[in-house]
């Protein structure tokens, strides 16, 4: 498990994180959004030792991250970047081996990652010669070729196709899934909706929001319903405790006081007649987002 | 998190990560065909100069003169001349007159004559025959130079010379190299992976050693050139200078790599590079026009030979010319090994306090405030 603890940051008087805390658990997916420079760069770089804090510790399984504890992870910068004229294979080669991998391990993890990636006609070329998205994949490539146990992506989806998106989906998923904390940003909410367990939302170097996915939709949902009935709806207005804010025969949207007011609702809409849908609205990623940084 | 699929570990050491580091130099250097072609031009140089040097020095052949009677012992003494025999005083004449030698030696007829011969030629006293067959005092110098002060200018310059071309090269290689990272980004995935020190250190070492093995290249090329070409004599003089050349350079040639790397790594793109590194060009050609202007001058050669920046060029010239004691090349290393360090611990803090600052030039100021 990564622990942040009430990491703190400053540019001479220009403060960029206050008291951030946060975890990434094992094998959870954990979204990092916030708004440009809302601090999320400035925050990975400094899991990654990149930079140091003026306050807080980074902690791994309760431990504080020492710099050899650097290699077990795999970091994909937001600024992308590998050396233009040297080869893909080659490079993926020296990167591992300055993790610490033998020259044996680093040759197979590199040839492995290339596969599934896709990418592996294009080992020799060197990475100028690459389009964008396979310089984007390559540079996936870089952040996982040494097996690492914790990843932190800055914007891993950026400038990716979306096949490309679905095959860097997997292979994360697929991280996560052998029990590897996975921290990933993005400003691609649809994305994050779909793939993260955990959500953290910064603004103003400030953590806004933190906890699982269905926590924070539980947490910012109104006591707002929605119903589809055979017949006509109007009776609900007549309801005790209901204030119907939309209505259009056989379909409304009412807010309830009480749950037992909702659920009363319900069971006499079934006297009435049949009832297609009933449900809670609940609000998508980018309600919350913009509630949450408002 | 344990996971016994998982390879393990092992954090590469400090040194191990220098030796990555400084092996992708290499490679990146060995790859580039411009560095391959100035390698090749500037190994071509030298080689030329040696050859030029020796065909200028062969091309003195010897004056033939004829020679007469008696008079041949008096010409077969001093072994400078190319002898044809003639019978006679009109003979050696006609030899004189066809051209085909360019003096006659003949007996004297005019017995108050020392030597008791007579040198004739066509049109002018010929110099060298003359000069030759002069008796001249015993001439006694109480301090003789050690070196030929011609001779000691070429040295001079090509110390000079070789010091500053290596010295711009291998520093503006390095400079475009870590602004070729701080540019492309991957900086920050090497400083998430490896210590900042550990990337200086292995890009100073890297190209350092590539410079180092340029100026051996050089000095093996000219040594070996000079042997050949039958200089031996001046192979023994310039010999100890080039070794001692070599030992400075390796120092010297740290000192000033790990400048140009902390100056490059204040700016962000390749445009600035030049500008931001001036400052270190300016220190590697004062050693080179302090050399050329001052070659002569013992006092400024001692001091150069002492000052970090010049003593690769100053204290070899000195060795060349005989004016350095045994233990002041030993001195001055000290004192440039000494300068070494401190710059290079100045000069990777800036190189890590600058790395991650994108966009406009970091001061100098901010570079070394923590």
């Amino acid at each position: 498990m990564l622990d942040i603890r009430g990491v703190t940051k400053s540019y001479g008087t220009r403060k960029v994180l206050s008291d951030v805390s946060f975890t990434v658990g094992d094998g959870r997916m954990t979204g990092f959004v916030g708004a440009n420079g809302a601090g999320k760069t400035t925050t990975m770089r400094i899991i990654l030792g990149v930079l140091s804090p003026n306050a807080g510790i980074v902690l791994i399984d309760g431990v504080p991250v020492t710099p050899n504890d650097r290699r077990r992870f795999g970091y994909m910068p937001e600024e992308r970047g590998l050396y233009p004229k040297m080869k893909v294979a080659e490079q993926l080669v020296y990167l591992a081996r300055l993790h610490g991998l033998t020259p044996a391990s680093a040759r197979r993890n590199t040839d492995d990652l290339l596969e599934r990636l896709g990418l592996t006609e294009r080992a020799r070329d060197t990475v100028e010669s690459l389009s964008l998205g396979n310089q984007q994949r390559a540079q996936i490539a870089a952040a996982l070729v040494h097996d690492p146990e914790f990843l932190v992506l800055d914007e891993p989806f950026s400038g990716l196709d979306p096949l490309a998106v679905e095959v860097v989906m997997s292979v994360l998923a697929g991280y996560a899934a052998q029990g590897a904390p996975v921290l990933f940003s993005s400003h691609q909410l649809d994305i994050v909706e779909r793939l993260c367990d955990d959500l953290v939302i910064i603004a103003d170097g400030e953590i806004r929001a933190n906890g699982s996915r269905e926590a924070l939709r539980e947490q910012h949902s109104s006591p707002r319903y929605e119903i589809r009935t055979a017949g006509d709806t109007g009776w609900i207005r007549s309801q005790p405790g209901i204030t119907v804010i939309d209505f259009d025969g056989d379909f409304a949207v009412f807010e309830a006081e009480t749950d037992a007011a909702s659920q009363a609702v319900l069971h006499r809409a079934i006297t009435i007649g049949a009832v297609h849908t009933f449900s809670q609205q609940r609000p998508s990623l980018a309600t919350i987002f913009k509630e949450v940084i408002a | 998190m344990s996971n016994p699929t998982r390879p393990v570990h092992t954090a590469p050491t400090f040194a191990q990560s220098v030796w990555l580091v400084s092996n992708r130099e290499i490679a990146a250097r060995l790859r580039s065909k411009s560095f391959l072609i100035a390698t090749g031009i500037l190994l071509l140089i030298s080689m030329g100069s040696v050859i030029v040097g020796s065909i200028m020095s062969q091309n003195t052949s010897l004056t033939r003169v004829a020679v007469v009677g008696t008079a041949i012992s008096v010409v077969e003494q001093t072994q400078a001349f190319d002898i044809v025999e003639a019978s006679s005083v009109e003979g050696a004449e006609a030899l004189v007159r066809d051209g085909s030698v360019d003096a006659a030696v003949v007996p004297s007829t005019n017995t108050d004559s020392p030597l008791g011969i007579t040198v004739i030629t066509l049109d002018s006293a010929p110099n060298d025959v003359h000069g030759t067959l002069t008796v001249s005092p015993d001439v006694k110098i109480l301090e003789p130079a050690e070196q030929d002060g011609f001779l000691a200018y070429l040295v001079a310059i090509g110390f000079g010379i070789i010091f500053l071309m290596s010295a711009t090269t291998f520093g503006a290689t390095i400079a475009q190299s870590v602004v070729e990272e701080k540019q492309t980004r991957i900086v920050e995935i090497l400083m998430s992976t490896i210590s900042v020190r550990a990337l200086l250190a292995g890009k100073v070492l890297g190209n350092s050693l590539m410079a180092f093995a340029q100026i051996v290249s050089i000095g093996l090329l000219v040594s070996i050139g000079l042997a050949v070409t039958g200089q031996r004599v001046l192979l023994a003089d310039v010999g100890p200078a080039i070794v001692w050349f070599a030992v400075f350079f390796a120092f010297g040639f740290v000192l000033l790599a790990a400048l140009y790397a902390a100056t490059a790594s204040m700016v962000s793109r390749q445009e600035d590079v030049g500008s931001a590194t001036s400052p270190v060009l300016f220190l590697v050609m004062i050693p080179y026009f302090m050399v050329v202007f001052f070659n002569d001058n013992p006092l400024v050669l001692a001091i150069m030979s002492y000052v970090p920046f010049s003593a690769p060029v100053g204290m070899p010239v000195r060795i060349f010319l005989s004016q350095a004691e045994w233990w002041e090349p030993v001195l001055s290393l000290i004192v440039l090994a000494l300068s070494t360090i401190v710059v290079i611990l100045i000069g990777s803090r800036i190189y890590s306090n600058a790395l991650l600052r994108m966009g406009a030039r970091v001061s100098l100021r901010e570079a070394l405030h923590r």
